[in-house]
């Protein structure tokens, strides 16, 4: 009968220590220090919950290979077959094959919201298990949605999440404009610490207001960017472009210059899951 | 009934214990909570060994036929990764007569530790120069050696670099004493001594070991014959992970971090030590997994039934050079599957009742090349007995005499002998399914006067067939 008493007191501690951690953790948004997600007014979410294609609402496609691989000298064909994409037990599923198609070794999916969501600042933010391997490039990004009229890299890119398969610990966020873009664009990596981007679903995302795009990996705020940032980074000649909508895009390339071809070690086929995607948004008070 | 209840109480317990601790709020244990006494602790080398034995290094064999060099082993306070002191091993020269190898294993000094809470061995090395540390690894203890690792061809650096061997399975390691293993020569070297150092040895938490691929059979998924009272041992037992690096590392393990399966206990069943043992008739598939991975590779065994043994010899063993028999001592090691360019052979001992056979299957050509050359200018014939499953099995024995120069010298083209090579041509016909046929081939046509070199028995077609009692004899 102790025992049980002292389990008791235990259960009962333990109770108050949760909520103790409970409030720490939520005592991190009233820090101003710290602004990762403060908006909370969602205006598109997208959970996946229907087995299938992806919702067409949403969703439309990028298929084929672009010019020039998508102008990265990318290796995938991009399609919209179910072996490249579909949604599944609430995930979606991403899936960089390797197969000869269309003249391609490799295929995979991109998905834009362009024409369907764009939005302009907010709250951007996607639940997702990355692949691994050498020369898997998946991306979590966006474009700005008058790219038809104002060519890349005019309109502008916000990556939201890039990461290259052969480094399963390091997240890429970026920023692409006139004057900064490619090899130059503005740029952060984020290493996480004793673990990997590809055995468990993290959340990327960014706070994107006038002025500002703060990047964060589930409760690390590690970037922020800021036309200061590209007056300095451009000695001037960068223009801040980020204030006007966007739309989203998903995809895993396979090879091009940004991560070197897969090799004999690279495992095929390779999947992104995607639990969320979730748009948020601006609360016009940060 | 008492007993019972109290041990429900107390894995509550445990189990409450513990979630508090992960939130961070510390609690004295309970009195009546026991928690097991094999020491947690990682380290085993920082400036000096670690909870280690007094020997610290437990050589291989120094004496028998390839002995181990125990000289070469000791420490370093002039060289150090971190701290003043690191392990330096000189690695000896082919010729030297202390041993041509060096190699061990570090003990725990108690009864062992407890690993399940680390994913991964580490340790700094260096070189003098840029060679291969042939193994390292753990799990080894000159016991049982159940949960051995060992990752293959280090390569050493003229600076540090760490090194990192994955675990397959933590929660295996709750009382491992086998901390580090090594075996290093000068293959990679050409023969030239070198010297390695070793610093910061320990078991560590990366966090970053993933992707685990485990394999048996090498990943390939085979097919044998064989039949009731067979052992066959699952090989090819290694696993892959992903550093975080993202460089791939493959370490051979040992079978019992495998779960392994049969898909029929009735005809086969397979134990933890990966030893199948055919016990019915009918169809088997063995696979595996590694802490619920499964493993890439199977093997399905299709057993015909109760076997008999091939005829017992009865001929002298003064009158016979034998290759392989259980009857006879063998007169030349053989290679029974030399892995030919092309080649899609599988082959396979089997052991029923202490007599040891040889599977062949899916042959294309194959062959046993001996290793020594036989000399049978004094023998007339070679005997062999065959045993097929399917009838209408026909193949073909050449027996090559490789001449002088000790080489198979063969045209590519025809596959005929040339330079100073000659072979006799047999093909096995007639053969009965399920029962064994013997023939006794004689050592004539071409080289009835140049068999004092014989080199290889090649074995082409078939595809299927079972050998015992390989000699060339006289009568």
């Amino acid at each position: 009968m102790k025992n049980i008493q002292t389990k008791k007191t235990t259960s009962a501690a333990l109770k108050y220590l949760f909520v103790a951690c409970l409030i720490s953790f939520f005592g991190c948004e009233t820090d101003d220090t710290q602004t990762v997600a403060t908006f909370s007014q969602l205006t598109m979410s997208d959970e996946f919950d229907t087995d299938g294609a992806p919702d067409s609402s949403i969703w439309g496609f990028d298929i084929g290979t672009g010019e020039d691989g998508w102008g990265n000298k990318e290796l995938q064909y991009y399609t919209d077959r179910p072996e490249n994409v579909k949604a599944q037990n609430g995930i979606l599923l991403i899936t960089a094959n390797q197969e000869s198609f269309e003249g391609s070794n490799y295929t995979s999916a991109r998905l834009i919201t362009k024409d369907k969501f764009e939005q302009r600042y907010g709250r951007f933010e996607a639940r997702i298990r990355l692949p691994w391997g050498q020369g898997i490039w998946p991306a979590f990004w966006m474009l700005g949605a008058d790219d038809d009229e104002n060519p890349w890299p005019g309109a502008g890119e916000i990556d939201i999440m890039e990461y290259r398969g052969q480094d399963p610990s390091i997240l890429i966020g970026s920023v692409h404009g006139p004057g900064y873009f490619g090899g130059d664009a503005i740029s952060k990596e984020y290493t996480l610490e004793n673990d990997r981007f590809d055995t468990g679903f993290h959340v990327f995302g960014i706070e994107w207001g006038p002025e500002y795009i703060n990047y964060y990996v589930d409760d690390v705020l590690y970037n922020q960017i800021t036309p200061e940032d590209v007056d300095e980074e451009t000695d001037g000649q960068g223009v801040w472009i980020f204030n006007k909508p966007f739309y989203i895009l998903l995809n895993v390339a396979v090879g091009g210059t940004f991560v070197g071809s897969p090799n004999a070690e690279t495992e095929f086929p390779q999947t992104m899951l995607v639990d969320y995607v979730r748009v948020y948004e601006y609360n016009e008070i940060n | 009934m008492k007993n019972k209840t109290y041990i429900k109480i107390r894995s509550s317990l445990i189990l409450s214990l513990g979630i508090a601790l992960f939130l961070g709020c510390e609690r004295d244990f309970s009195d009546d909570v026991e928690f097991d006494t094999f020491t947690t602790n990682g380290d085993i080398f920082t400036d000096e060994p670690v909870g280690l034995t007094d020997e610290f290094f437990d050589s291989f064999d120094p004496s028998g036929a390839n002995p181990a060099n125990p000289e070469g082993f000791g420490t370093d306070d002039n060289v150090a990764f971190e701290g003043q002191s690191s392990i330096r091993i000189d690695v000896p020269a082919p010729d030297d007569p202390d041993g041509s190898f060096i190699g061990g294993i570090f003990l725990d000094r108690g009864d062992g530790r407890n690993l399940t809470g680390f994913d991964a061995l580490t340790f700094y090395a260096k070189g003098s120069t840029t060679a291969t540390i042939g193994e390292v690894g753990f799990g080894t203890d000159f016991g049982e050696d159940k949960f051995a690792v060992i990752a293959p061809n280090i390569r050493l650096s003229t600076d540090w670099r760490k090194v990192i061997i994955p675990i397959p399975d933590p929660s295996k390691l709750v009382q491992e004493r086998g901390m580090f293993f090594f075996s290093a020569g000068s293959q990679s070297t050409g023969g030239l001594g070198f010297t390695f150092w070793i610093d910061e040895l320990r078991f560590e938490k990366l966090g970053t070991i993933a992707q685990p691929r485990p394999f048996i059979f090498s990943g390939d998924d085979l097919q044998e014959q064989t039949f009731i009272g067979s052992n066959i041992p699952v090989t090819g037992l290694t696993q892959t992970f992903n550093l975080g690096n993202g460089i791939d590392q493959t370490v051979l393990i040992a079978p019992s971090y495998y779960s392994f399966e049969s898909s029929d206990i009735g005809v086969a069943i397979v134990n933890e030590l990966g030893q199948i043992n055919v016990v019915g008739t009918g169809t088997a598939t063995i696979s595996a997994t590694v802490a619920g991975v499964r493993a890439a590779g199977s093997l399905e065994v299709t057993s015909t039934g109760n076997f008999q043994a091939a005829p017992t010899p009865t001929r002298p063993s003064e009158n016979v050079k034998s290759i392989f028999s259980d009857a006879y001592v063998s007169e030349t090691e053989s290679n029974f599957n030399p892995g030919f360019g092309g080649s899609t052979t599988e082959f396979a001992f089997n052991t029923l009742n202490d007599d040891t056979i040889v599977s062949y299957s899916n042959n294309n050509f194959s062959g046993i090349v001996f290793e020594n050359t036989v000399d049978a200018s004094d023998l007339t014939f070679l005997h062999v007995d065959v045993y097929v499953d399917q009838a209408g099995t026909e193949f073909e024995i050449q027996i090559r005499d490789v001449g002088a120069n000790g080489e198979i010298n063969t045209d590519l083209g025809n596959g005929l002998p040339i330079g100073d090579d000659k072979d006799r041509r047999f093909t096995f016909t007639g053969l009965v399914a399920g029962q064994w046929t013997s023939f006794d081939i004689p050592l004539d046509g071409d080289i009835a006067n140049q068999k004092n070199n014989l080199g290889a028995l090649l074995l082409i077609d078939g595809p299927n067939f079972t050998l015992d009692n390989i000699y060339f004899y006289t009568e």
